[in-house]
């Protein structure tokens, strides 16, 4: 019998996602998606794009889900959630289902919600279905092998990016996906990082609390595909948020607010240096890319009307 | 009683969506299916049906939209035509291999290049292996029964599939014909209240789209095949069963004019209602000719097939598709192939024709008999011909 364990802030120890899944060591998306679910409850239903998350946890006759859990194809888990959404609704509507305010979640990667599910998500956010749709960004077609999607960042070496003689890797900057989802005019974005776990937590909570589409992109730290040690997923996804490259912030019905109090942004190069994907960038790029960081970072403040939000737990 | 009435087909097929008492309706706009999605949504506006309507973004999303509501147990309807059908394609194998009863009309139209708004059935042709029961209609009539035959058949615990129902764009969507609503409360005790076996739900959590390695992917195939190929039974039971409720019954091959007849014409959907007239003409000339009406496309009426043509010398068959590079028409080709290990058969000659919203005539239908006649007592230098081409 396993031994009750009190205290204040403990987290919950329900898990919608189950150990035993095949995800890679280290995997900071698998951990991202633990949490999120952790969050979520029981009283929900995942729609899960095709990618590592889906191929890891439900190889038939096993899942990792203790939820109700379904999985069609890569690009359209905006669009099964809306029908899902809209089936329920209209099912409790007609009193053919109890209401039971069950909660719709989609899960997508990066490129299943920036490149090939972008028309789809686009609609659903458009439409404002009630449901959360989280992108776990790990900034490249890992599932298939490392290939470059547009929400890997400048710079970055991956199969179909490879830096070279003629090429630094990616030579396009990271699409901002979370500015896409608020242009929808939609009532909730954010940005999470599994790093900034009770961050994470809290803000799945707040989407799932806003009535309405809610959008949260979490980047997760990918060892395989970043080339770091599988330990480092963690200290990885801090360094992404504490050199500004991925800023922590929320976006309530169109007002900006940074997550986390950062009088002073640490080096890009201490994030950069921690990845063999970018082991190969020069002196010259790295400070390209810190000039980028610094201001976009300045942007998010400026929009935040302040230089910081409430500092968050890490 | 129902009272027959002028009624848009399009509409009718609508209104018959609302009678099934649909709980979503997932729908991108293209012609010739938009009025019937217009209806239906004007339906909801008005209050007169209670469902979702979806206008998602892409026939794609419409197809996805109707998995996920199917999956959570709502009853689905959905249309479409040509290009939208394409764009819907790997979402169509979903939603048979993971049994989510549905059903879609396809107002049938041509693909594009170049662009053509009008009817033929290369749309359908594309989809056939989806693994989708697939019903051809030839009049509005035929198009409102089956959209109210399609749920009972999809939904039925022995089939658990998407249903098809084909209707030529324009020359159904578009016409007005006499068609009888049947009344809501007939269809009530016709059509019993959705029932989804698993489907998503917190308090019985399932898992749904499983990774299948090669362990199981060939084995969930095959219940897939011999599932569809069991439907027919139930097909043909609910056909029977609405021919007794509402007196109009179906049948996988209609046959007309058919006794005595040495040589058959084989259409499917609206061509046959001109093909039918052309027979009776060449019936009054003393020609024994007769017509096969194709009804049911998926899961393929073998037994049917090869009892109507087992005392015939010749089958002309009509394809209004182009298997470019192959041996002709889809269903020609698919009709030889179910004919090949009969002792005796016909023979069979292919015709393309009607592409594009190009008629035939009921004066074409007769030339084209005559000609496979001709063809069949002295060949030709073609697999197949096409009908009415100018070259």
């Amino acid at each position: 019998m396993a031994t009750a364990v009190h205290g204040p802030g403990k987290i919950t120890e329900l898990e919608p996602f189950a150990p035993g899944h095949r995800a890679c060591s280290g995997c900071g998306e698998a951990l991202a998606v633990r949490l999120a679910a952790k969050a979520i409850g029981n009283n929900a239903i995942i729609v899960n794009a095709t990618g590592c998350m889906e191929v890891v946890a439900s190889p038939f006759p096993y899942t990792s889900w203790r939820i109700p859990w379904i999985h069609t194809l890569f690009e359209n888990a905006a669009a099964v959630a809306s029908g899902a959404e809209a089936g329920l609704k209209s099912m409790e509507k007609k009193g053919k289902r109890p209401k039971r305010n069950t909660k719709i979640v989609a899960f997508a990667g990066d490129g299943g919600t920036s490149d090939i599910g972008l028309q789809a998500l686009s609609g659903a956010l458009e439409r404002g279905h009630d449901f959360v749709y989280i992108c776990l960004d790990n900034e490249a077609y890992m599932n298939t092998g490392i290939q470059r999607s547009s929400a890997t960042p400048y710079g970055a070496s991956t199969t179909t990016s490879p830096a070279g003689k003629e090429s630094l890797g990616q030579i396009t900057w990271k699409k901002n996906m979370p500015a896409i989802a608020t242009a929808h005019d939609i009532p909730y974005v954010a940005t999470a990082c599994p790093s900034y776990h009770r961050d994470l937590m809290k803000k799945v909570t707040k989407a799932l609390e806003t009535p309405g589409a809610a959008y949260i992109h979490i980047l997760s730290a990918c060892p395989t595909g970043w080339r770091c040690p599988t330990d480092d997923a963690i200290k990885v996804g801090r360094l992404a948020v504490r050199t500004g490259i991925f800023p922590l912030y929320e976006v309530e019905n169109g007002q900006y607010k940074l997550s986390l109090s950062l009088t002073k942004l640490e080096p890009v190069e201490n994030y950069l240096k921690t990845q063999g994907r970018f082991r190969h960038l020069t002196e010259s790029t790295i400070k390209e890319i810190q000039e980028r960081v610094t201001r976009e970072y300045n942007k998010l403040v400026e929009l935040s009307g302040k230089a910081g939000g409430e500092a968050s737990s890490e | 009683m129902a009272k027959r009435e002028g009624l848009e087909v399009s509409v009718a097929v609508g209104d018959a969506a609302m009678l099934s008492d649909v709980d979503v309706v997932s729908a991108y706009p293209i012609t010739p299916q938009t009025h019937i999605v217009e209806h239906l949504a004007e339906l909801v506006a008005n209050g007169e049906l209670n469902a979702a309507y979806i206008p998602v973004e892409s026939e794609h999303s419409a197809m996805s939209a109707c998995v996920g509501a199917s999956a959570v147990g709502a009853r689905t309807f959905t249309a479409t035509a040509a290009q939208g059908l394409e764009l819907m394609h790997e979402v169509l194998y979903v939603a048979s291999a993971m049994r989510y009863p549905m059903v879609m009309t396809v107002a049938n139209r041509a693909l594009s290049a170049p662009i053509s708004i009008w009817g033929d059935h290369s749309d359908v042709m594309a989809v056939r292996d989806t693994g989708w029961i697939q019903i051809f209609v030839e009049n509005g009539q035929e198009a409102v029964d089956n959209v109210i035959c399609g749920f009972r058949i999809g939904e039925d615990k022995r089939v658990l599939l998407p249903v098809m129902v084909h209707l030529d764009g324009f020359a159904l969507t578009h016409v007005i014909e006499p068609i009888e609503l049947p009344e809501k409360k007939d269809v009530d005790r016709f059509l019993p209240p959705f029932k989804y076996p698993l489907p998503l739900d917190p308090e019985k959590p399932v898992t749904m789209g499983s990774l299948g390695s090669p362990f199981i992917y060939t084995e969930v195939k095959w219940a897939q095949e011999i599932n569809l190929e069991k439907a027919k039974d139930v097909v043909l039971e609910i056909w029977q069963e609405f021919g007794k409720a509402f007196g109009r019954t179906y049948s996988p091959i209609e046959q007309y004019q058919t006794d005595g007849a040495k040589v058959l014409l084989l259409t499917m959907g609206s061509y046959s209602e001109t093909a039918m007239v052309a027979i009776d003409k060449m019936r009054g000339d003393g020609k024994e000719v007769g017509l096969l009406k194709l009804r049911l496309w998926r899961p393929f009426p073998y037994e049917e097939l090869r009892e109507a043509v087992k005392d015939i010398d010749v089958l002309i068959v009509l394809d209004r598709a182009v298997s470019f590079g192959g041996p002709g028409g889809p269903v020609c080709s698919e009709i030889k192939s179910a004919l090949y290990a009969e002792k005796k058969r016909p023979q069979v000659i292919g015709f393309v024709g009607g592409l594009g919203g190009r008629d035939i005539s009921m004066a074409g239908f007769e030339e084209m008999i005559e000609r496979g006649i001709e063809i069949a007592r002295t060949g030709s230098e073609r697999e197949f011909e096409i009908y009415g081409v100018r070259e």
